[in-house]
Protein backbone atom coordinates (compact mmCIF):
# COMPACT_ATOMS: atom_id res chain seq x y z
CA UNK A 1 0.00 0.00 0.00
CA UNK A 2 1.26 3.50 -1.16
CA UNK A 3 0.24 6.44 1.70
CA UNK A 4 2.39 9.32 0.80
CA UNK A 5 2.77 12.41 3.05
CA UNK A 6 -0.46 12.04 5.40
CA UNK A 7 0.40 12.89 9.15
CA UNK A 8 -0.31 10.21 11.11
CA UNK A 9 -3.51 11.32 13.27
CA UNK A 10 -3.41 11.06 17.77
CA UNK A 11 -7.13 10.75 18.01
CA UNK A 12 -8.59 11.52 21.48
CA UNK A 13 -11.46 8.96 22.71
CA UNK A 14 -14.27 10.25 24.74
CA UNK A 15 -16.67 7.46 26.32
CA UNK A 16 -20.12 8.66 27.20
CA UNK A 17 -21.84 7.10 29.79
CA UNK A 18 -25.21 8.44 30.80
CA UNK A 19 -25.08 11.93 28.86
CA UNK A 20 -21.42 12.28 30.92
CA UNK A 21 -17.58 11.44 30.45
CA UNK A 22 -16.29 8.37 31.92
CA UNK A 23 -12.87 6.47 31.94
CA UNK A 24 -13.17 3.07 30.85
CA UNK A 25 -11.10 0.13 32.56
CA UNK A 26 -11.30 -3.40 30.39
CA UNK A 27 -14.54 -2.48 29.08
CA UNK A 28 -16.08 -3.22 32.74
CA UNK A 29 -15.73 -0.49 35.59
CA UNK A 30 -16.41 3.12 34.85
CA UNK A 31 -15.36 6.16 36.72
CA UNK A 32 -17.49 9.75 35.92
CA UNK A 33 -15.02 12.22 34.46
CA UNK A 34 -17.33 15.15 34.25
CA UNK A 35 -19.76 17.00 32.00
CA UNK A 36 -19.15 16.92 28.12
CA UNK A 37 -20.04 20.61 27.60
CA UNK A 38 -17.66 21.53 30.08
CA UNK A 39 -14.45 19.87 28.49
CA UNK A 40 -15.81 22.10 24.91
CA UNK A 41 -13.12 24.71 25.23
CA UNK A 42 -10.57 22.02 26.68
CA UNK A 43 -10.95 19.96 23.66
CA UNK A 44 -10.31 22.79 21.36
CA UNK A 45 -7.19 23.81 23.34
CA UNK A 46 -6.49 20.49 22.47
CA UNK A 47 -6.15 21.16 18.80
CA UNK A 48 -7.21 17.53 18.25
CA UNK A 49 -6.76 15.72 15.11
CA UNK A 50 -10.25 14.36 15.33
CA UNK A 51 -12.19 13.57 18.25
CA UNK A 52 -13.89 9.98 18.69
CA UNK A 53 -16.95 9.63 21.50
CA UNK A 54 -18.36 6.34 22.19
CA UNK A 55 -21.84 6.37 23.46
CA UNK A 56 -20.98 2.93 26.28
CA UNK A 57 -24.67 3.43 27.88
CA UNK A 58 -25.93 0.20 28.39
CA UNK A 59 -29.17 -0.63 26.20
CA UNK A 60 -31.53 -0.43 29.21
CA UNK A 61 -30.37 2.65 30.79
CA UNK A 62 -32.42 4.61 28.41
CA UNK A 63 -34.88 3.18 27.53
CA UNK A 64 -36.06 4.53 31.23
CA UNK A 65 -35.01 7.69 31.07
CA UNK A 66 -36.34 8.34 34.59
CA UNK A 67 -34.21 11.31 35.60
CA UNK A 68 -33.86 10.25 39.00
CA UNK A 69 -31.32 8.20 37.64
CA UNK A 70 -30.05 10.82 35.46
CA UNK A 71 -30.17 8.78 32.53
CA UNK A 72 -29.30 10.79 29.26
CA UNK A 73 -31.79 10.22 26.61
CA UNK A 74 -30.57 9.45 22.46
CA UNK A 75 -31.64 13.30 22.27
CA UNK A 76 -29.57 14.19 24.88
CA UNK A 77 -26.57 12.52 23.43
CA UNK A 78 -27.13 14.35 19.81
CA UNK A 79 -27.89 17.44 21.57
CA UNK A 80 -24.23 17.25 23.13
CA UNK A 81 -22.90 16.57 19.37
CA UNK A 82 -24.75 19.47 18.62
CA UNK A 83 -22.86 21.49 21.10
CA UNK A 84 -19.52 20.14 20.19
CA UNK A 85 -19.76 21.03 16.38
CA UNK A 86 -20.80 24.48 17.45
CA UNK A 87 -17.54 24.84 19.08
CA UNK A 88 -14.89 22.52 17.99
CA UNK A 89 -13.86 22.42 14.33
CA UNK A 90 -12.52 19.53 13.45
CA UNK A 91 -13.29 15.73 12.11
CA UNK A 92 -15.46 14.36 14.57
CA UNK A 93 -17.00 10.76 14.74
CA UNK A 94 -19.30 9.14 17.16
CA UNK A 95 -20.36 5.84 17.55
CA UNK A 96 -22.16 3.55 20.47
CA UNK A 97 -25.35 1.72 20.45
CA UNK A 98 -25.68 2.90 16.57
CA UNK A 99 -28.15 -0.36 14.88
CA UNK A 100 -29.90 1.38 11.61
CA UNK A 101 -29.45 3.86 9.10
CA UNK A 102 -32.01 6.33 10.64
CA UNK A 103 -29.82 6.91 13.75
CA UNK A 104 -26.52 7.33 11.27
CA UNK A 105 -28.99 9.80 9.51
CA UNK A 106 -29.39 11.52 12.94
CA UNK A 107 -25.45 11.66 14.30
CA UNK A 108 -24.50 12.89 10.90
CA UNK A 109 -27.61 15.18 10.55
CA UNK A 110 -26.17 16.76 14.11
CA UNK A 111 -22.71 17.08 13.13
CA UNK A 112 -21.01 13.92 12.96
CA UNK A 113 -18.26 13.54 10.29
CA UNK A 114 -18.25 9.59 10.72
CA UNK A 115 -19.88 6.65 12.54
CA UNK A 116 -17.84 4.18 14.60
CA UNK A 117 -20.07 0.71 14.52
CA UNK A 118 -19.10 -2.53 16.13
CA UNK A 119 -22.28 -4.42 17.20
CA UNK A 120 -24.90 -2.75 14.92
CA UNK A 121 -22.87 -4.51 11.92
CA UNK A 122 -22.06 -7.42 13.43
CA UNK A 123 -25.98 -8.14 13.75
CA UNK A 124 -26.63 -6.50 10.29
CA UNK A 125 -23.45 -6.47 8.41
CA UNK A 126 -25.63 -5.16 5.85
CA UNK A 127 -25.50 -1.51 7.47
CA UNK A 128 -21.97 -1.25 6.48
CA UNK A 129 -23.16 -0.91 2.74
CA UNK A 130 -26.26 1.74 3.14
CA UNK A 131 -23.88 4.22 5.44
CA UNK A 132 -20.65 3.90 2.46
CA UNK A 133 -23.63 4.54 -0.07
CA UNK A 134 -25.18 7.36 1.74
CA UNK A 135 -22.38 9.03 2.81
CA UNK A 136 -19.39 7.49 1.79
CA UNK A 137 -16.75 5.34 2.81
CA UNK A 138 -14.93 7.73 4.81
CA UNK A 139 -17.99 8.23 6.75
CA UNK A 140 -17.96 4.37 7.79
CA UNK A 141 -15.96 3.12 10.75
CA UNK A 142 -16.00 -0.66 11.55
CA UNK A 143 -14.74 -1.03 15.38
CA UNK A 144 -13.22 -4.49 16.00
CA UNK A 145 -13.02 -5.22 19.52
CA UNK A 146 -10.41 -8.17 20.04
CA UNK A 147 -8.88 -9.83 22.48
CA UNK A 148 -6.04 -12.36 22.26
CA UNK A 149 -7.31 -16.14 22.99
CA UNK A 150 -5.64 -19.03 25.09
CA UNK A 151 -4.55 -20.27 21.67
CA UNK A 152 -2.58 -17.06 20.83
CA UNK A 153 -4.92 -15.97 18.12
CA UNK A 154 -7.40 -13.32 18.36
CA UNK A 155 -10.98 -12.66 18.48
CA UNK A 156 -13.43 -10.33 17.77
CA UNK A 157 -16.27 -9.03 19.87
CA UNK A 158 -19.53 -7.35 20.12
CA UNK A 159 -21.96 -6.45 22.75
CA UNK A 160 -19.18 -4.30 24.93
CA UNK A 161 -16.96 -7.38 24.81
CA UNK A 162 -19.58 -10.05 25.58
CA UNK A 163 -20.51 -11.84 22.33
CA UNK A 164 -17.57 -13.53 20.52
CA UNK A 165 -17.68 -13.81 17.04
CA UNK A 166 -18.25 -16.87 15.06
CA UNK A 167 -15.85 -15.52 12.18
CA UNK A 168 -12.07 -15.52 12.13
CA UNK A 169 -10.96 -11.60 12.37
CA UNK A 170 -9.10 -11.85 9.18
CA UNK A 171 -12.80 -13.26 7.87
CA UNK A 172 -14.60 -10.23 8.89
CA UNK A 173 -12.15 -7.64 8.31
CA UNK A 174 -12.76 -8.91 4.65
CA UNK A 175 -16.38 -8.89 4.86
CA UNK A 176 -16.72 -5.36 6.29
CA UNK A 177 -14.02 -3.87 3.64
CA UNK A 178 -15.33 -5.13 0.96
CA UNK A 179 -18.88 -3.95 2.07
CA UNK A 180 -17.46 -0.36 1.99
CA UNK A 181 -15.83 -0.07 5.47
CA UNK A 182 -13.89 3.23 4.67
CA UNK A 183 -11.88 2.57 8.19
CA UNK A 184 -10.93 -0.20 10.75
CA UNK A 185 -11.29 1.30 14.73
CA UNK A 186 -8.95 -1.84 16.12
CA UNK A 187 -9.75 -1.72 20.21
CA UNK A 188 -7.66 -4.49 22.25
CA UNK A 189 -10.25 -5.51 24.84
CA UNK A 190 -7.14 -6.60 26.90
CA UNK A 191 -5.41 -3.69 26.94
CA UNK A 192 -8.68 -1.52 27.62
CA UNK A 193 -7.59 1.15 30.31
CA UNK A 194 -4.53 -0.79 31.73
CA UNK A 195 -1.97 1.55 30.29
CA UNK A 196 0.16 -1.74 29.54
CA UNK A 197 1.11 -0.33 25.70
CA UNK A 198 -0.20 -0.94 22.70
CA UNK A 199 -0.71 -4.77 21.50
CA UNK A 200 1.71 -4.66 18.61
CA UNK A 201 1.18 -7.62 17.01
CA UNK A 202 -2.30 -7.41 16.76
CA UNK A 203 -2.46 -4.07 15.48
CA UNK A 204 0.62 -5.61 12.71
CA UNK A 205 -1.71 -8.39 11.89
CA UNK A 206 -4.44 -6.38 10.87
CA UNK A 207 -2.31 -3.35 9.20
CA UNK A 208 -1.11 -6.23 6.84
CA UNK A 209 -4.63 -7.59 5.85
CA UNK A 210 -6.37 -4.16 6.11
CA UNK A 211 -6.48 -2.39 2.90
CA UNK A 212 -7.79 0.96 4.68
CA UNK A 213 -6.43 3.21 7.54
CA UNK A 214 -6.09 1.64 10.98
CA UNK A 215 -6.56 3.30 13.84
CA UNK A 216 -4.50 1.54 17.07
CA UNK A 217 -6.49 1.87 20.41
CA UNK A 218 -6.16 0.12 23.96
CA UNK A 219 -3.35 0.58 26.26
CA UNK A 220 -1.51 3.84 26.34
CA UNK A 221 -0.15 4.48 29.25
CA UNK A 222 3.08 6.56 28.15
CA UNK A 223 3.85 8.73 25.45
CA UNK A 224 6.53 6.20 24.64
CA UNK A 225 3.90 4.26 23.73
CA UNK A 226 2.34 6.53 21.15
CA UNK A 227 5.68 6.63 19.64
CA UNK A 228 6.35 3.00 19.45
CA UNK A 229 2.92 2.36 17.65
CA UNK A 230 4.07 4.56 15.04
CA UNK A 231 7.75 3.23 15.03
CA UNK A 232 6.74 -0.27 14.73
CA UNK A 233 3.91 -0.35 12.53
CA UNK A 234 1.97 1.27 10.14
CA UNK A 235 -1.40 2.42 11.70
CA UNK A 236 -2.39 5.78 10.15
CA UNK A 237 -3.83 6.94 13.43
CA UNK A 238 -3.35 6.17 17.43
CA UNK A 239 -6.60 6.88 19.05
CA UNK A 240 -6.64 6.70 23.63
CA UNK A 241 -9.11 7.70 25.90
CA UNK A 242 -7.60 7.66 29.18
CA UNK A 243 -3.95 9.29 29.21
CA UNK A 244 -5.68 12.78 28.06
CA UNK A 245 -7.64 13.04 30.71
CA UNK A 246 -5.83 13.16 33.99
CA UNK A 247 -3.15 15.45 33.15
CA UNK A 248 -2.58 18.70 32.04
CA UNK A 249 -1.74 19.50 28.47
CA UNK A 250 -1.35 15.74 27.95
CA UNK A 251 -2.52 15.97 24.16
CA UNK A 252 -0.34 18.65 23.05
CA UNK A 253 2.92 17.56 25.18
CA UNK A 254 1.61 14.38 23.40
CA UNK A 255 2.15 15.71 20.27
CA UNK A 256 5.24 17.89 20.57
CA UNK A 257 6.73 14.28 22.12
CA UNK A 258 6.14 12.69 18.82
CA UNK A 259 7.25 15.44 16.71
CA UNK A 260 10.19 15.49 18.18
CA UNK A 261 10.35 11.98 17.91
CA UNK A 262 10.56 12.33 14.08
CA UNK A 263 7.16 10.80 13.57
CA UNK A 264 4.92 12.44 10.96
CA UNK A 265 2.44 14.40 13.09
CA UNK A 266 0.89 17.52 12.41
CA UNK B 1 -20.23 47.88 3.33
CA UNK B 2 -20.52 44.74 6.31
CA UNK B 3 -19.67 41.73 4.32
CA UNK B 4 -22.71 39.52 4.39
CA UNK B 5 -22.12 35.94 4.02
CA UNK B 6 -24.45 33.13 2.17
CA UNK B 7 -23.63 29.87 1.78
CA UNK B 8 -25.63 28.02 -0.89
CA UNK B 9 -28.16 25.19 0.26
CA UNK B 10 -28.03 22.89 -2.76
CA UNK B 11 -28.90 19.73 -0.47
CA UNK B 12 -25.02 18.53 -0.98
CA UNK B 13 -24.16 17.46 2.62
CA UNK B 14 -24.18 18.67 5.98
CA UNK B 15 -23.55 22.38 6.37
CA UNK B 16 -24.01 23.01 10.04
CA UNK B 17 -20.24 22.99 10.62
CA UNK B 18 -20.07 25.48 8.02
CA UNK B 19 -22.67 27.83 9.07
CA UNK B 20 -21.09 27.36 12.51
CA UNK B 21 -17.42 28.40 11.20
CA UNK B 22 -18.21 31.64 10.01
CA UNK B 23 -20.03 32.16 12.98
CA UNK B 24 -17.25 31.60 15.16
CA UNK B 25 -15.30 34.27 12.96
CA UNK B 26 -17.69 36.95 13.83
CA UNK B 27 -18.91 36.95 10.24
CA UNK B 28 -23.43 37.97 9.48
CA UNK B 29 -23.53 34.50 7.32
CA UNK B 30 -26.81 32.38 6.70
CA UNK B 31 -27.89 29.49 4.58
CA UNK B 32 -29.47 30.24 1.23
CA UNK B 33 -32.03 27.84 -0.09
CA UNK B 34 -33.03 29.50 -2.79
CA UNK B 35 -31.34 31.85 -5.26
CA UNK B 36 -33.31 34.99 -3.85
CA UNK B 37 -31.56 34.66 -0.94
CA UNK B 38 -28.29 35.06 -2.51
CA UNK B 39 -28.85 38.50 -3.28
CA UNK B 40 -28.47 40.71 0.06
CA UNK B 41 -25.02 38.53 0.11
CA UNK B 42 -21.79 39.92 -0.66
CA UNK B 43 -19.49 36.52 -0.12
CA UNK B 44 -20.73 33.39 -1.96
CA UNK B 45 -19.74 30.25 -0.19
CA UNK B 46 -20.29 27.06 -2.66
CA UNK B 47 -20.15 23.98 -0.19
CA UNK B 48 -20.73 20.19 -0.95
CA UNK B 49 -19.68 16.63 -0.68
CA UNK B 50 -20.59 14.32 -2.94
CA UNK B 51 -20.78 13.71 -6.72
CA UNK B 52 -19.85 16.57 -9.30
CA UNK B 53 -22.98 15.23 -12.09
CA UNK B 54 -25.54 15.01 -8.88
CA UNK B 55 -23.62 18.73 -7.38
CA UNK B 56 -24.43 20.26 -10.83
CA UNK B 57 -27.73 18.84 -10.88
CA UNK B 58 -28.87 20.33 -8.12
CA UNK B 59 -27.17 23.85 -8.63
CA UNK B 60 -29.58 24.06 -12.33
CA UNK B 61 -32.71 22.12 -10.44
CA UNK B 62 -32.85 24.95 -7.78
CA UNK B 63 -31.96 27.83 -9.99
CA UNK B 64 -28.56 28.44 -8.27
CA UNK B 65 -26.71 28.07 -11.30
CA UNK B 66 -27.92 31.07 -13.17
CA UNK B 67 -28.24 32.99 -9.90
CA UNK B 68 -24.32 32.70 -9.19
CA UNK B 69 -23.16 33.33 -12.98
CA UNK B 70 -25.17 36.60 -13.03
CA UNK B 71 -23.94 37.89 -9.01
CA UNK B 72 -20.09 36.39 -9.51
CA UNK B 73 -20.47 38.22 -13.28
CA UNK B 74 -21.21 41.58 -11.27
CA UNK B 75 -17.93 41.00 -8.92
CA UNK B 76 -19.59 39.45 -6.15
CA UNK B 77 -16.94 37.10 -3.94
CA UNK B 78 -17.64 33.45 -4.38
CA UNK B 79 -15.50 31.03 -2.56
CA UNK B 80 -15.91 26.75 -3.37
CA UNK B 81 -15.17 24.40 -0.85
CA UNK B 82 -14.08 20.95 -1.59
CA UNK B 83 -16.54 19.71 -4.15
CA UNK B 84 -17.89 23.58 -4.34
CA UNK B 85 -14.42 24.56 -5.59
CA UNK B 86 -14.82 21.47 -7.93
CA UNK B 87 -17.84 22.79 -9.70
CA UNK B 88 -16.19 25.89 -10.67
CA UNK B 89 -14.25 24.22 -13.27
CA UNK B 90 -15.11 23.79 -16.80
CA UNK B 91 -15.96 20.30 -16.47
CA UNK B 92 -15.66 17.40 -14.13
CA UNK B 93 -14.85 13.73 -15.17
CA UNK B 94 -16.51 11.96 -12.27
CA UNK B 95 -19.32 8.85 -13.29
CA UNK B 96 -19.43 10.90 -17.06
CA UNK B 97 -17.94 14.04 -18.54
CA UNK B 98 -20.50 16.94 -17.18
CA UNK B 99 -19.98 20.91 -17.61
CA UNK B 100 -19.39 22.28 -14.45
CA UNK B 101 -19.79 26.19 -13.97
CA UNK B 102 -16.45 27.53 -15.97
CA UNK B 103 -15.81 30.38 -13.86
CA UNK B 104 -12.37 28.94 -13.64
CA UNK B 105 -11.03 27.17 -16.33
CA UNK B 106 -9.89 23.88 -16.02
CA UNK B 107 -10.64 19.97 -15.24
CA UNK B 108 -11.51 17.99 -12.21
CA UNK B 109 -9.70 14.78 -12.86
CA UNK B 110 -9.25 11.85 -11.11
CA UNK B 111 -6.05 11.25 -9.04
CA UNK B 112 -4.58 8.61 -10.82
CA UNK B 113 -0.67 7.69 -9.25
CA UNK B 114 -0.51 3.95 -9.24
CA UNK B 115 -0.93 2.38 -5.84
CA UNK B 116 -2.36 5.72 -4.48
CA UNK B 117 -4.74 4.78 -1.78
CA UNK B 118 -8.06 6.87 -2.74
CA UNK B 119 -9.91 8.92 -1.58
CA UNK B 120 -7.37 11.15 -0.16
CA UNK B 121 -8.35 11.47 3.30
CA UNK B 122 -6.89 13.42 6.62
CA UNK B 123 -4.19 16.17 7.55
CA UNK B 124 -2.04 17.30 4.62
CA UNK B 125 0.57 20.55 4.33
CA UNK B 126 -0.87 23.05 1.89
CA UNK B 127 1.55 25.33 0.69
CA UNK B 128 0.16 29.18 -1.07
CA UNK B 129 1.89 29.60 -4.10
CA UNK B 130 0.92 33.33 -4.38
CA UNK B 131 0.92 36.97 -3.07
CA UNK B 132 -1.74 37.17 -1.04
CA UNK B 133 -3.80 34.01 -1.09
CA UNK B 134 -6.21 33.10 1.55
CA UNK B 135 -3.04 31.23 2.91
CA UNK B 136 -1.20 34.02 3.06
CA UNK B 137 1.80 35.12 0.90
CA UNK B 138 4.01 32.67 -1.21
CA UNK B 139 5.50 30.01 0.80
CA UNK B 140 3.03 30.66 3.75
CA UNK B 141 2.29 26.80 4.62
CA UNK B 142 -0.55 25.12 6.71
CA UNK B 143 -1.93 21.75 7.57
CA UNK B 144 -5.75 21.26 6.78
CA UNK B 145 -8.18 18.24 6.70
CA UNK B 146 -9.37 16.59 3.20
CA UNK B 147 -11.22 13.84 1.67
CA UNK B 148 -11.70 13.47 -1.82
CA UNK B 149 -10.97 11.49 -4.65
CA UNK B 150 -11.07 14.04 -7.69
CA UNK B 151 -9.07 17.51 -8.04
CA UNK B 152 -9.22 20.57 -9.83
CA UNK B 153 -6.36 20.53 -12.63
CA UNK B 154 -6.96 24.42 -13.63
CA UNK B 155 -6.10 25.14 -17.32
CA UNK B 156 -3.89 28.33 -16.78
CA UNK B 157 -1.00 28.03 -13.82
CA UNK B 158 -1.62 31.66 -12.65
CA UNK B 159 -5.07 30.24 -11.17
CA UNK B 160 -3.56 28.18 -8.91
CA UNK B 161 -3.08 29.14 -5.44
CA UNK B 162 -2.37 26.61 -2.68
CA UNK B 163 -0.70 23.53 -3.62
CA UNK B 164 -0.41 20.15 -1.29
CA UNK B 165 1.02 16.74 -2.37
CA UNK B 166 -0.40 13.46 -2.52
CA UNK B 167 1.22 10.94 -4.53
CA UNK B 168 2.54 14.16 -6.21
CA UNK B 169 1.84 17.77 -6.65
CA UNK B 170 -2.25 18.75 -6.62
CA UNK B 171 -3.92 21.94 -6.77
CA UNK B 172 -5.26 22.46 -2.57
CA UNK B 173 -6.82 25.76 -3.70
CA UNK B 174 -7.33 28.61 -7.04
CA UNK B 175 -7.81 32.05 -7.20
CA UNK B 176 -8.93 33.94 -10.06
CA UNK B 177 -10.25 37.80 -9.18
CA UNK B 178 -13.43 37.42 -6.88
CA UNK B 179 -14.00 33.47 -7.68
CA UNK B 180 -12.00 31.17 -5.31
CA UNK B 181 -11.98 27.67 -4.32
CA UNK B 182 -10.21 25.38 -1.58
CA UNK B 183 -10.26 21.46 -1.97
CA UNK B 184 -10.12 20.86 1.96
CA UNK B 185 -12.59 21.40 4.78
CA UNK B 186 -11.71 24.87 6.66
CA UNK B 187 -14.59 24.02 9.36
CA UNK B 188 -13.11 20.96 9.89
CA UNK B 189 -9.30 22.41 10.06
CA UNK B 190 -8.97 24.07 13.51
CA UNK B 191 -7.48 27.80 13.84
CA UNK B 192 -6.16 27.33 10.35
CA UNK B 193 -9.59 26.81 8.49
CA UNK B 194 -10.67 29.33 10.78
CA UNK B 195 -8.08 31.73 9.83
CA UNK B 196 -8.56 30.97 6.10
CA UNK B 197 -12.29 31.90 6.05
CA UNK B 198 -11.90 34.87 8.19
CA UNK B 199 -9.41 35.94 5.21
CA UNK B 200 -11.98 35.62 2.91
CA UNK B 201 -14.34 37.19 4.88
CA UNK B 202 -12.05 40.33 5.16
CA UNK B 203 -11.44 40.39 1.00
CA UNK B 204 -13.49 42.78 -0.64
CA UNK B 205 -14.66 42.85 -4.25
Amino acid sequence: MFLPMLKRRLIPCLFLQNGLIVRSQEFTQFKQLGNPTAQLERLNDWDADELVYVDITRDGAYDLKRDDLKTASRSDVLSILRDISRHCFMPLSFGGRIRDLETVDAFIANGADKVVINTGVVLNPDLITQVAEKYGSQAMVVAMDVKREADGSYACYSHNGRERLAKPLREWLAEVQQRGAGEIFLNSIDRDGTANGYDLDIVNRVCEWADVPVIACGGAGVFEDFAEVLAKTPASAIAAGNIFNFTENAYRRAKKFLRDAGANVR
Amino acid sequence: MKPKIAIIGYGMGNLASLHNAFAKVGADVCIAVTPAELEPATHIVLPGVGAFPQGMHQLRTLGFEDAVRRLVGQGRLILGICLGMQLLATEGEEHELTAGLNLIPGRVVRFNAPGLRVPHIGWNDTVSRRTGSLLGDAGAKDCFYYVHSYHFAPADAADVALTSDYGGEFVAGVERGNVMGVQFHPEKSHAAGLNLLKRFVERTA
